[in-house]
């Protein structure tokens, strides 16, 4: 692609913006639906906002012995989300910056920022710490093919690695039921919700706990730091939530990057959104944590599931 | 007999038969007696669905027959009988597995795999509208011999077999639209009878070694 238009930069722009802007309003929707469901008040939706702002306003404390790698590491988390974000088709498909990447360098994308904090929580050396980095590398090495396998099934059905173009394809194609597809999203919920560290993996809700995997990894955190880590976990969630938009429920989303179609997109997604929110506080309402020992035994299933989507593509659909 | 375009109907056939392969799978990992019981009867209603809807599509009245007796007998029958088993036995204990429940994902999807290309020939050959659903129905029924292999206790073995028979009926359905009437009555006469050997078998073997693993009947004894 040579030219790059107007309309598709400011497309861009604007997604990107978006998901920046938006990301804590979703996490704290979904807190306060979970508090709802809890029969709590809650702590009301704009409480990331205020957490962020009192957290870049505090100083940031440094172990002594912290190397420049845990000073750099909640910028290069920060940088990794914002490069997913602005991957994943959110209002249009039409992103100048999507040839830059395709769904397998989002996973690359994805694992370098995970490496980056389990190194930085194994830097200060505290058990804490170390403990969470490697609980979080054992969930990451069994999700990340699991999530693999599902944009691989998605790419099946359009024929390339683009998640733009794969977005395009699956939200132009008449209404029909893909059976392969229905298997990819139940397995890229159980494989979001383990990469965002939610409740059958990890309790987001606690912060002294031995069972923690995320919290493990940022106790030493502080001050702008931890609330620019803050700000990348929200982002995290926003993109996989968007990225499940995107694939499995595509209508909606503006083909081109016209500012009619990308208004119009707005408040459907806004919605799709909103309603995925309430679905993941229900789906953490109803389970327990599980112990950590079942967990390869979640992701396990969750890559089966994918793999079998292919497979039926393969026989079924193809 | 319904007017659909073929392809809804294919997509909803296909549809019905992924959910049973998804259901297969779910057995194959389930740790708890109950809960597998409880999938083995959504197994049986999907398998009736789908040959409800085979009937109504295909216009054939004797495979509404057969969806009743698997209603009747799969999802209400055999379900209630298991239950009242277990009570009776009070052998409310987790499924033990022999391998590990990951490993065992990965054999059944090597399974599926070897069902899929073996059924691709065969389907070539069959007529219907639901030929496509054979290479599922065949990894239905390997994925239920596994079953029978991995599990340890009798109770879940006997899941498994019955699970196993759910895969031949929608094999018949898929490759031929179904067998003969007398056919399907003799099997689910079969199913049945087997059902009360095995549970008067159950009695015994709970009887003699006061357990239901049936590595106690490995064992040589001399009195």
């Amino acid at each position: 692609m040579t030219g790059i238009s107007w309309s598709g930069t400011i497309a861009q722009l604007t997604e990107l913006a978006l998901a920046i802007v938006v990301a804590p309003l979703l996490t704290g929707w979904v807190n306060q639906c979970r508090a709802w469901l809890q029969n709590k008040r809650g702590p009301g939706l704009l409480r990331q906002y205020l957490v962020l702002r009192k957290l870049f306003a505090k100083d940031a404390v440094i172990a002594d012995r912290a190397s420049p790698l845990f000073r750099a590491t909640p910028y290069v988390l920060f940088g990794c989300m914002c490069m997913a974000a602005a991957i994943v088709p959110t209002l249009g498909t039409e992103l100048p910056y999507a040839p830059v990447a395709d769904a397998i360098a989002l996973v690359g994308i994805l694992a370098l920022a995970r490496v980056a904090l389990a190194l930085a929580a194994m830097d200060i050396g505290t058990a804490f710490g170390t403990l969470g980095a490697r609980r979080e590398m054992m969930v990451g090495f069994l999700a990340e093919p699991a999530l693999l396998m599902v944009l691989f099934a998605a790419s099946l059905l359009s024929h390339t690695s683009s998640l733009a173009t794969t977005v395009e394809t699956l939200s132009q194609r008449e209404l029909a039921i893909y059976p392969s597809l229905a298997f990819a999203g139940v397995a890229f919920t159980m494989v979001s919700l383990a990469e965002n560290a939610r409740i059958p993996i990890d309790n987001p809700a606690t912060h002294l706990e031995l069972t923690m995997i995320h919290e493990a990894m940022i106790l030493e955190y502080s001050g702008r730091h931890l609330a620019l880590i803050e700000w990348a976990a929200s982002l995290k969630l926003f993109v996989y939530s968007c990225i499940g938009i995107a694939l499995f429920f595509p209508f909606g989303i503006a083909h081109g990057g016209d500012i009619v179609g990308l208004l119009l997109a707005l408040p459907a997604l806004l919605a799709k959104l909103a309603i995925g929110g309430v679905v993941l506080a229900l789906i953490e309402i109803l389970s327990a944590k599980m112990r950590i020992f079942r967990a390869p035994e979640f992701l396990g299933t969750a890559f089966m599931l994918a793999v079998l989507a292919l497979l039926i593509h393969a026989l079924l659909e193809s | 007999m319904i007017d659909l375009s073929p392809a809804l109907v294919r997509q909803i056939i296909d549809l019905l038969a992924a959910v049973l392969l998804l259901l297969s799978f779910a057995m194959l990992s389930q740790r708890r007696i109950l809960s597998l019981i409880d999938l083995f009867a959504t197994q049986g209603f999907v398998l009736a669905l789908s040959t409800a809807f085979v009937a109504s599509v295909t216009g054939q009245p004797h495979l509404y027959w057969s969806a009743g007796i698997t209603l009747g007998l799969k999802v209400l029958f055999l379900p209630w009988a298991l239950h009242w088993l277990i009570r009776r036995l009070n052998v409310k204990w987790d499924v033990e597995t022999l391998l590990n429940i990951p490993t065992t994902m990965l054999v059944g999807i090597v399974l599926v795999i070897l069902a899929f290309n073996v059924a691709q020939p065969v389907s070539e050959l069959a007529g219907t509208v639901t030929r496509g659903t054979l290479g599922i129905a065949l990894a239905a029924v390997l994925l239920s011999f596994l079953m029978m292999i991995t599990r340890s206790k009798a109770l879940s073995q006997v899941i498994g077999f019955l699970a196993m028979e759910n895969g031949l009926f929608f094999a018949a359905t898929a490759a031929t639209s179904g067998m003969p009437m007398i056919v399907e009555l003799g099997i689910a006469l079969d199913v049945l009878v087997g059902m009360i050997i095995l549970v008067v078998f159950f009695f015994q073997i709970r009887e003699r070694f006061d357990s239901l693993d049936i590595h106690h009947l490995e064992k040589l004894k001399e009195e």
